[in-house]
């Protein structure tokens, strides 16, 4: 904790239509941590964490106030794209480009932006980025081929392969296990754990058990506001507020 | 069960039976007059198809034989540029509609497409008979293309929204997430995901259009030669067999049939083509 | 960053161009042929509308022969196709739904629509007006070959895949539940389709109907081969009369007098409009059933 916040929300409120889904929330990220978002379905986690890199103006009806610094700078006064190279999502379902091949795919941020990269590189960064991933073993005679053969937790490493090829320094996941079986889980746990020490992970789980395994920081989310935010240990030992406690006795969602 | 029961339970049974066969006695009725003509088609167009029929143009009423070079050619030609027109236009239009799916505004918009599906050939023909031909002073290639591009272009648009919308919204969101501009997110994952879809609506047009006539009458008109000079009148298949149909002339209405078995084959083999290619891509 | 936010914006703008391309064409067909009919609208007024004398050469035009010929081969392609096209739907989307024979008729349906509208005016010209000959012979009628029952006929045939794929969408709509429901109290497939399905649908098939008269409307070339192209009302069921299609195929080349030619647009006006009309009102009705 003594560590320099990589992102600073200040005061982030967040309204759908009419719906207030973030209420007045101040959280500060510190680097090379492991800062677990967990709540009751529809409590804001999910638009919490798609505010950081700016995926909620896909939608329409969505207004946000309040600030979100990333390395000291508000976000929301630079272009959403430049942003979103910046900081890394990997989503619930695995995703990866079908008409891609597994090469394609990690060096997606790269095709999908313009960015130009020479081939030497190209190949480097598909390789570090694979390794980073635990992926390079399973996939370096098949770069060429569509991902097609992959099973589910080696798509969802290719997705985190894909970020980590940006060279972010923040990775969000969004519920990244929650499609995938006990193995799958527990190597893309494993991953995390390794990508900690060169990057700082905000993930959302419904899972309380994964956010207590994983995690160096919990917070714990409900009706959008930011209940109790501190060291895992101490939130699931002894959690300050009645709510989390009951969340954590499973009394709800 | 009593006896009562039972009978009146076997006469709703066999009622149903009944109705059955029935719909599907009506149904095979109905494609009744689809053999008579394939075969009517067949029987009177099989005879003029040579190789000859191919390689020389339309004959002149004293002329025996000929064939229908010029008017193959002609709807080659205009149905190509049509294509070339439209096909852009209706992929971005398509990706708009696919993009804004759930505003009002896009609902009304799409609607247009649909009304202008559902306007008659004939008018769309003298309305680019005023916008194209008059201005230009004279039939030609280029205002058959326009006539045929305004039919062509609500189909593929239509198509190009359906196929845009099949791409997952997971898999935009990733490429948003990686921070590309939504040009490039276009070009690179959502137009080469969904182009066999797109070809598949766009040869299903191609067979939709290329049996016009009423749209070339006054634009294409026709032309004895074969043409490719897009300010000059073109001959086509369709309009073709229709002077040649209702000509007195024994050898023009030979021609005619001819031409007819040539033009049903080719489309009928792209619409079965396209449909197959959708197949391909679905399972 | 800026070059990127540049090349956002002008894609955004083309991929706007590109769908407003259809409503400008709709907006400037309607004030091309509004714009092209003024003189003869000018020249005639009402009497457009309201008369039978199309002439030429004397420079009178009305259109009633041509709008009423239109409307009556269209409503009556309509009844004709009804009985098949319901046929078709039921057999396709629910009494042999999913089954080979389903498949081989939607099939062959669909080729239907892929015949060109001008084949089948030959076809109808050298086998079916023959027929129709003996017909009219047999019941002391002028034999024409061609006239009002002909095109009917022929009308229907080519409305059919068009109206029985309208009608097989709306059959689709109606909720498997529902139906399951009915099946699960011991009503058999007829009693299912009589007393739940057809009632369903009901809205959904007039809106059907809507949009397939648009169609049969707007059917020019196989109409043309078969109307007979005079200028009367049809005196019996068998007479040859005109429609608007036909009149704009026939006389368009070779309309050279502005006033002719404003005539033929004002003629395509009335067309257009009676198509939008039916196609807004089709669109509508069965929007209210799906919502």
């Amino acid at each position: 904790m003594i560590k320099n916040h990589i992102l600073e929300i200040k005061n982030l409120s967040v309204t759908i239509g009419n719906n207030p889904v973030i209420k007045n929330l101040n959280m500060g990220i510190p680097e090379n941590n492991i800062v677990a978002i967990m709540g009751p379905s529809g409590c804001g986690k999910s638009t919490l964490i798609r505010s950081i890199n700016r995926m909620h103006e896909l939608n329409d009806n969505v207004r946000v106030s309040g600030e979100i610094l990333f390395e000291d700078k508000n976000i929301y006064e630079k272009n959403a794209m430049f942003i979103r190279s910046q900081i890394g999502m990997v989503f619930q379902k695995p995703n990866p480009f079908p008409n891609m091949s597994i090469i394609d795919n990690v060096l997606s941020g790269y095709i999908l932006t313009g960015k130009k990269i020479t081939k030497k590189e190209k190949m480097e960064i598909a390789e570090t980025s694979l390794k980073k991933a635990f992926l390079w073993e399973e996939v370096k005679d098949r770069l060429f081929e569509r991902g097609s053969f992959l099973s589910g937790g080696q798509q969802q490493r290719l997705c985190i392969a894909r970020s980590l090829a940006l060279k972010i320094k923040l990775l969000l996941l969004d519920e990244p296990t929650s499609a995938l079986d006990p193995i799958a889980t527990s190597k893309i746990e494993e991953l995390i754990e390794e990508l900690k020490k060169e990057i700082t992970i905000l993930i959302v789980t419904h899972n309380t058990s994964q956010a207590s395994r994983i995690s160096n920081l919990t917070a714990f989310m409900y009706f959008g506001e930011l209940v109790e935010y501190g060291k895992t240990n101490q939130l699931f030992t002894v959690p300050r507020d009645k709510r989390t406690e009951e969340y954590l006795m499973g009394k709800f969602g | 069960m009593g006896d009562k029961e039972t009978n009146v339970l076997n006469k709703r049974l066999i009622f149903n039976q009944f109705f059955n066969y029935f719909c599907l006695a009506l149904s095979v009725f109905a494609l009744l007059p689809l053999f008579l003509i394939i075969f009517g088609v067949l029987q009177n167009g099989i005879g003029r198809i040579n190789l000859s029929f191919f390689l020389e143009n339309q004959p002149s009423p004293s002329n025996s034989g000929g064939g229908i070079l010029n008017a193959l050619l002609g709807t080659f030609y205009i149905v190509s540029l049509a294509t070339i027109i439209s096909t852009p236009l209706s992929i971005l239009a398509g990706f708009y509609l696919s993009e804004n799916r759930k505003k009002r505004f896009t609902e009304l918009l799409y609607s247009m497409f649909n009304i202008l599906q559902s306007i008659p050939a004939i008018v769309i023909g003298i309305v680019v008979y005023a916008w194209v031909v008059r201005p230009m002073g004279n039939f030609s290639l280029l205002s058959g293309s326009a006539a045929l591009a305004v039919m062509m272009f609500p189909y593929i648009s239509i198509a190009a929204t359906e196929m845009f919308s099949l791409v997952p919204n997971n898999l935009k969101e990733a490429g948003y997430a990686l921070g590309a501009p939504r040009y490039r997110l276009f070009f690179k994952l959502l137009l080469p995901t969904s182009l066999k879809g797109i070809l598949t609506g766009i040869l299903l047009s191609i067979s939709r259009v290329a049996g016009e006539s009423a749209p070339l009458l006054f634009t294409a008109f026709g032309n004895p030669y074969v043409n490719f000079n897009l300010n000059e009148p073109t001959s086509s298949l369709p309009v073709l067999i229709f002077q040649y149909a209702i000509s007195p002339y024994k050898n023009w209405q030979d021609v005619a049939w001819g031409a007819s078995l040539v033009l049903i084959i080719s489309i009928i083999f792209l619409n079965i083509m396209s449909r197959y290619l959708l197949k391909v891509k679905k399972n | 960053m800026y070059s990127v936010e540049r090349k956002e914006k002008v894609f955004k703008t083309f991929v706007l161009l590109s769908v407003l391309v259809a409503p400008a064409i709709i907006i400037g067909m309607v004030i091309t042929l509004l714009d092209g009919s003024i003189l003869v609208l000018s020249e005639e007024k009402l009497n457009f509308f309201t008369t039978t004398n199309w002439d030429p050469i004397n420079k009178r035009f009305g259109v009633l022969v041509f709008l009423v010929g239109t409307f009556l081969t269209s409503l009556t392609a309509l009844f004709l196709s009804l009985p098949f096209s319901l046929a078709i739907a039921l057999v396709t989307a629910e009494l042999y739904k999913k089954n080979k024979i389903a498949n081989f008729i939607s099939f062959m349906v669909e080729i239907i629509s892929a015949v060109p509208s001008v084949v089948v005016g030959l076809w109808g010209i050298f086998f079916m007006a023959p027929v129709m000959r003996e017909l009219q012979l047999f019941f002391g009628y002028t034999p024409y070959g061609t006239g009002f029952l002909t095109t009917s006929i022929i009308l229907a045939f080519m409305i059919i895949p068009f109206a029985s794929a309208l009608g097989r969408e709306v059959i689709l709509l109606v909720p498997e539940d529902i139906k399951e429901a009915a099946y699960s109290l011991g009503a058999t497939r007829f009693e299912v389709i009589k007393k739940v399905i057809l009632p369903y649908v009901s809205t959904g098939f007039l809106g059907g109907v809507f949009l397939s008269m648009g169609r049969a409307i707007g059917e020019t070339m196989a109409v043309t081969m078969l109307i007979g192209n005079v200028n009367y009302f049809p005196e019996n069921i068998f007479s040859p009369t005109n429609t608007m299609a036909s009149i704009i195929a026939n006389e368009f080349a070779e309309a050279t007098e502005e006033i002719y030619i404003s005539a033929l647009m004002g003629v395509g006006l009335v067309l257009l409009i009676s198509t939008l009309i039916t196609s807004v009102l089709g669109k509508w009705v069965i929007k209210r059933l799906t919502y």
